[in-house]
């Protein structure tokens, strides 16, 4: 009971008095009084629940309205990262780098910006577009006038400026021009290792940041991983050694010219690891500057176009090897045992010729050394198709290779509808399966390996992956002595290197024409080769497209005179980088001293 | 009793109050700080990058070639080569010499009468 000090007395004397005086009944004013007393009480305690109402409803609009207001803050606000939350290693999560296998960048990031026009905030629109025309050549005053004067009232200029440009647009001066920070994919190397790295572009692009994406090539397979900021300060190491690539494409470039090829490709491998040291193809292009693909033309006549993985070709008697090992491996023949190479065999409407007369017979070794189509085409006769499509897939022949590259999954080898004997005779020598070059190194390299497949990889590895062994090491040596025989006194007799034993095989194969015949004078010519021939390390193929040899009095195009002797000249300049070492034969004794060699 | 408890309260929460507010600014303080150091890390790592980025570009091979082919009188810097290595047994050393060669393994043909240091 609060407020009401004063006491109204149920009975009050002032009252009670005069009406008993007037002989009336008291209880009713006693009755009246404690109806009125019961009357604010229930007043007092209607005031203090309105109150407390009152109160509780103040609390629960104050409650709602502060989680609502959180609410429309949290949804109407820019997303902001947390500010105390501790970032760890990586501060500026950027695209990580990629590196060769010492380390040596072969991409990176750097920060540069993009210019845009807000075009109510130009002062002379007039002035500033001409000004901007003079800055970048590429730009046109007109239309520029025309957008900054019509209906938009914003628009890109330059997606990434150089540093003077930058300077340049400053000192124009125009408040509606507008930078906006990027980061931007650098390869310092320019078009080296191209169709590996690939390249990277914008994706969905803000004022603030732009997200960058990688194209082709490992910066598209490996995207997810270089974008990943947990991963952004570790580069991405390839098997790619700089020093070397540059090496082999620097040769190959030479040789391509100097034999008039339209396209040439060369594959640098580790046969234990599988890891490709070199991939190169020509033409390439300059991943900073990357080419839109061709709208018109062949593809494969695109600079974009990797002839090492996409290119698929009939390799020619390169494969004679692999029926030969294959045959030995079945023990169907025996190094020295003679084959039958009288011809040409005749096959429903198909021959079979060899470029030479052979004679009678040749020792299997002799077939490899000489290149006989007709006597691999026996031996695989032995073999059969069957077995013989086996032991391919076993090397990886029949399906694309996963290589870490996106481009690699254009490279499906195109094999026969119907695998018959005589698919199996003509691919024997390498016709009928087109496969491409980097499927040629793989089996090479089970060879070189002493007998194990291998899959090829452009990432750096730390140990042997050999995979299961498709041949016995006694089969992997013979046929090993074979391919060096051929460069000793065989068709690759030009791809004897000094210092370093090498073995291989040529193969020449006529370019399939658009009708599906074959064309007349223009072939692919490859040569497969394992190098130091006693304790095989690397397995190069090299092969040229069209290309032809014109110093003789008339043009050769067999791979003898065309891929060896490129090839030869790039083991001479790669072994030494690779740390093979060579067979020392030096006549100037005197003149060696002593080096410090880290 | 009760007015000293209430008046204690007070002084408590007002204390505490003061306690927060001082902490909270310290903490906003920090993480200001935090923040310009990751800034600056930043920028340094950015310009760290740059720098490897252009220490990458001078030592492209490319231009490495042509430096080399333009300076070949000065260095003769020629590609390695086969012919470039040689057996310990072939170098030519002082009768006297005593060292142990086992230990050296690689050797390189020197330019006769060029100073080979480096």
């Amino acid at each position: 009971m609060t407020g009401n000090s004063l006491r109204i007395p149920l009975r009050p004397l002032s009252r009670i008095l005069p009406a008993r005086a007037r002989g009336e009944n008291t209880e009713s004013i006693e009755r009246e009084n404690i109806r009125r007393r019961h009357e604010e009480v229930r007043e007092d305690a209607r005031l203090r629940a309105q109150s407390r109402l009152l109160v509780l409803a103040a609390i629960f609009i104050g409650l709602y309205s502060v989680v609502g207001l959180r609410m429309g803050m949290l949804s109407a606000a820019e997303p902001s990262e947390l500010r105390a939350v501790s970032t760890g290693s990586s501060i500026i999560a950027q695209r990580a780098d990629i590196v060769d296998r010492k380390g040596r960048i072969l991409a990176t990031n750097m920060d540069t910006y993009a210019l845009y026009v807000e075009t109510e905030h130009l002062v002379d629109p007039e002035y500033t577009a001409n000004q901007l025309a003079l800055v970048f050549p590429d730009l046109k005053a007109e239309k520029l006038i025309k957008d900054f004067t019509g209906n938009r009232k914003f628009m890109w200029i330059k997606k990434k400026l150089s540093p003077d440009q930058v300077q340049a647009v400053h000192d124009i001066g125009d408040p509606g021009l507008r930078f906006g920070p990027r980061e931007m994919r650098l390869y310092p190397n320019g078009k080296l290792a191209a169709h590996i790295l690939g390249g990277a572009s914008f994706g969905r692009e803000g004022v603030d940041a732009a997200e960058l994406i990688g194209v082709a090539g490992v910066e598209k397979t490996f995207d997810d991983r270089l974008r990943d900021p947990a991963q952004s300060g570790q580069a991405l190491a390839l098997s790619i050694d700089l020093s070397v690539q540059a090496a082999v494409e620097r040769v190959l470039y030479g040789g391509m010219k100097l034999l008039n090829a339209r396209g040439a490709a060369a594959i640098l491998m580790d046969v234990e690891t599988g890891e490709l040291v070199s991939l190169a193809s020509l033409p390439d292009f300059d991943p900073n500057h990357r080419p839109r693909p061709p709208v018109q033309g062949k593809p494969s006549d695109s600079p974009l176009f990797n002839r090492a993985v996409q290119g698929v070709y009939e390799l020619g008697s390169t494969f004679k090897i692999f029926a030969v090992a294959q045959a030995m491996e079945l023990g169907l023949v025996a190094p020295t045992t003679m084959v039958d190479t009288r011809g040409p065999i005749r096959w429903g409407k198909f021959k079979i010729r060899d470029f030479h007369d052979y004679g009678a017979k040749l020792p299997v070794w002799e077939v490899i050394t000489k290149s006989s189509n007709i006597g691999t085409a026996r031996i695989a006769q032995m073999i059969g198709a069957e077995r013989q499509q086996e032991f391919l897939a076993n090397l990886g022949f029949t399906k694309e290779i996963p290589l870490e590259m996106i481009e690699a999954s254009g490279g499906k080898p195109l094999l026969p509808p119907k695998w018959s004997e005589l698919s199996a005779m003509t691919i024997s020598y390498g016709h009928g399966l087109s496969a491409t070059p980097l499927h040629l190194a793989a089996g090479y390299a089970a060879i070189a390996n002493g007998g194990y497949a291998v899959q090829p990889t452009l990432i750096k590895q730390t140990q042997p992956r050999l995979g299961d062994r498709v041949m016995s090491e006694k089969t992997a040596r013979n046929a090993m002595r074979m391919l060096r025989g051929v460069v000793t006194n065989g068709t690759a007799s030009m791809g004897e290197v000094v210092g370093y034993s090498v073995a291989g095989k040529t193969g020449t194969a006529d370019k399939p024409s658009a009708t599906g015949r074959y064309e007349k004078d223009k072939v692919i010519a490859t040569f497969a080769s394992v190098f130091p021939a006693n304790d095989p390390k690397y397995v190069l193929v090299v092969s040229l497209d069209e290309a032809e040899d014109t110093t003789g009095s008339e043009p050769r195009r067999t791979a003898g005179w065309t891929a060896v002797p490129i090839a030869a000249e790039i083991i001479g300049r790669i072994a030494p980088l690779l740390g093979v070492r060579p067979v020392v034969e030096n006549p100037d004794a005197a003149d060696i001293t002593k080096v410090n060699w880290n | 009793m009760r007015s000293v408890f209430g008046l204690l309260t007070v002084v408590i929460v007002m204390g505490l109050a003061y306690w927060a507010y001082q902490e909270n600014i310290k903490t906003q303080a920090a993480i200001a700080r935090t923040e310009k150091l990751q800034a600056d890390i930043g920028a340094a790592r950015s310009r760290l990058s740059v720098l490897r980025a252009e220490w990458a570009f001078l030592n492209r091979p490319d231009r490495l070639i042509n430096l080399s082919n333009q300076y070949l009188t000065q260095l003769h810097l020629a590609p390695l080569r086969a012919e470039n290595f040689g057996e310990i047994g072939q170098v030519d050393f002082p009768s006297d010499f005593k060292f142990d060669l086992r230990s050296i393994d690689v050797i390189e043909v020197a330019e006769r009468g060029h100073n080979n240091d480096g």
